[in-house]
């Protein structure tokens, strides 16, 4: 009933994304992460630190006539890996995708090290990050193998 | 194993059969014998930043077993200083040799040219990163004074925060059940992502500031130099530095197999007294850079050390 409310607090989206089960206060981080924060063509909603049976309190955004791909929502994992999205066909659930980060984080951030081979924007070998340890989410370069800082990681976004 | 790049590219094993390849390739590297096993093939040296001993010792190393060298020259008036990319250099060195060594001031620039290439890397140092060469004739030199690797007590001193030998030597000395004593300034402490690490591998690691007061308990004491330029000023320096040079008389109380070793060159921390004491082993580990180089060119080209070389009894 509670997650009903919530979803309500907004109105529901005929066609589009939801992600759900978002950190309380994470979801204009998760904009930035999937380049929606300047994106002016599509209408976003937001809803911040609403209550969650699951979490205690959530955001939740929904993204209108929009798909996200499932390589877009993996870069959520980076701080939100617990979230939930459904992919909204007609006011339905038409699918629902779970956020991956797997082993590796590659081409979607660059490394914090600011002595990194990496620095050189004209090198063209990949951007690796390393998934080390999950919970918490812990990242090593590939190359420098540096442990790499979460916050400071949102602003190198590729 | 396709190149060398930190340590984790080698096992307990590898190490072990390659201090054992050096070892018996002696008296190849004193010249005592010719042994040209890498007749025919090349080392590329690319040193992107200044080198004495890892170059030369990679280049007598290479003409010692029959081969042959190619030089990057100075940074100055190659390529790299028109911009070119390190991936365009390493394709390019790539197509002219069989092996690379390099040394580059960003780190992780080692693993980044194994990623380029299709011959193998032999890291000579990336920024503060790793310097695996260099361990692999620290640990030589350690076997050849102890007659093993396992439990003994390191003393690591000086700068342990931008020294590079000293961060592959700790990652090895772990993996074979050494206690590690960290003696620095506060303002040179070992990253504590280091320490951490090395800690989760069950290793047993001491910080402390006083390098003297704990001689008496080591097995090896491994000195480095501290720069001037990491402190605000020279005032500070000498505050601070003078705490970590050793003397003749600070060995009073040492155990008498202990070793002192030092990736040199050093400016003062070690004394010219120590040099003539029985601990004094960094000239011999500064000549070990040949043999254990010449050991891990031999095993990355895929080519067999000899069990018997004949010429000398190692």
């Amino acid at each position: 009933m509670a997650d009903e409310h919530n979803m309500r607090r907004v109105t529901a989206i005929k066609n589009g994304t939801v992600i759900d089960h978002i950190p309380s206060g994470q979801a204009l981080k998760v904009l930035e992460l999937l380049s929606l924060s300047g994106d002016t063509s599509v209408p976003v909603s937001l809803v911040m630190n609403v209550p969650s049976k699951k979490m205690g309190s959530k955001d939740i955004i929904k993204v209108e006539d929009r798909e996200l791909t499932q390589s877009e929502l993996d870069r959520l994992a980076l701080v939100a890996p617990d979230s939930s999205i459904a992919i909204i066909r007609a006011y339905s659930v038409a699918e629902k995708l779970n956020v991956n980060l797997g082993e590796e984080v590659r081409n979607v951030v660059r490394c914090t090290f600011s002595n990194c081979i990496t620095q050189n924007p004209r090198e063209p070998l990949p951007h690796r990050l390393r998934v080390t340890k999950t919970d918490p989410l812990t990242l090593r370069c590939h190359y420098c193998q540096r442990p790499q800082d979460l916050d400071e990681l949102i602003h190198n976004l590729l | 194993m396709k190149g060398l790049i930190t340590m984790d590219d080698l096992t307990n094993d590898d190490i072990h059969s390659i201090l054992a390849d050096a070892e018996r390739l002696l008296p190849v590297a004193r010249g005592e014998t010719y042994l040209p096993l890498l007749q025919g093939k090349i080392l590329g040296n690319l040193f992107f930043e200044p080198s004495t001993r890892t170059r030369m010792s990679f280049e007598t190393a290479m003409k010692r077993l029959g081969g042959d060298v190619v030089n990057l020259g100075d940074v100055k008036t190659s390529s790299v200083v028109k911009g070119e990319t390190l991936f365009d250099t390493i394709q390019m060195v790539d197509g002219y040799t069989d092996i690379i060594a390099m040394r580059h001031p960003r780190q992780g620039a080692a693993r980044y040219a194994q990623d380029a290439a299709r011959v193998p890397i032999l890291n000579g140092g990336d920024g503060a990163g790793h310097h695996p060469t260099q361990t692999m004739l620290d640990l030589f030199t350690i076997q050849q004074s102890h007659g093993t690797l396992e439990g003994l007590t390191v003393i690591l001193a000086g700068d342990l925060r931008y020294g590079r030998t000293v961060h592959s030597l700790s990652h090895a000395l772990v993996r074979f059940g050494c206690r590690l004593i960290f003696a620095s300034p506060e303002l040179l402490r070992m990253p504590a992502e280091i320490v951490e690490d090395l800690r989760e591998h069950g290793a047993d690691v001491t910080e402390t500031e006083d390098l003297l007061g704990n001689i008496n308990q080591a097995d090896v004491v491994y000195m480095t130099r501290i720069q001037k330029e990491r402190f605000a000023d020279e005032d500070e320096y000498a505050k601070v530095a003078g705490a970590y040079k050793l003397h003749a008389r600070d060995l009073d109380n040492a155990k008498s197999e202990m070793v002192i070793l030092h990736p040199l060159p050093r400016v003062d921390e070690i004394h010219p007294s120590v040099d003539s004491t029985r601990h004094a082993r960094y000239f011999e580990q500064a000549f070990n850079g040949v043999v254990a180089r010449m050991a891990l060119l031999c095993r990355l080209l895929n080519i067999e050390v000899p069990a018997e070389i004949a010429g000398g009894d190692a």
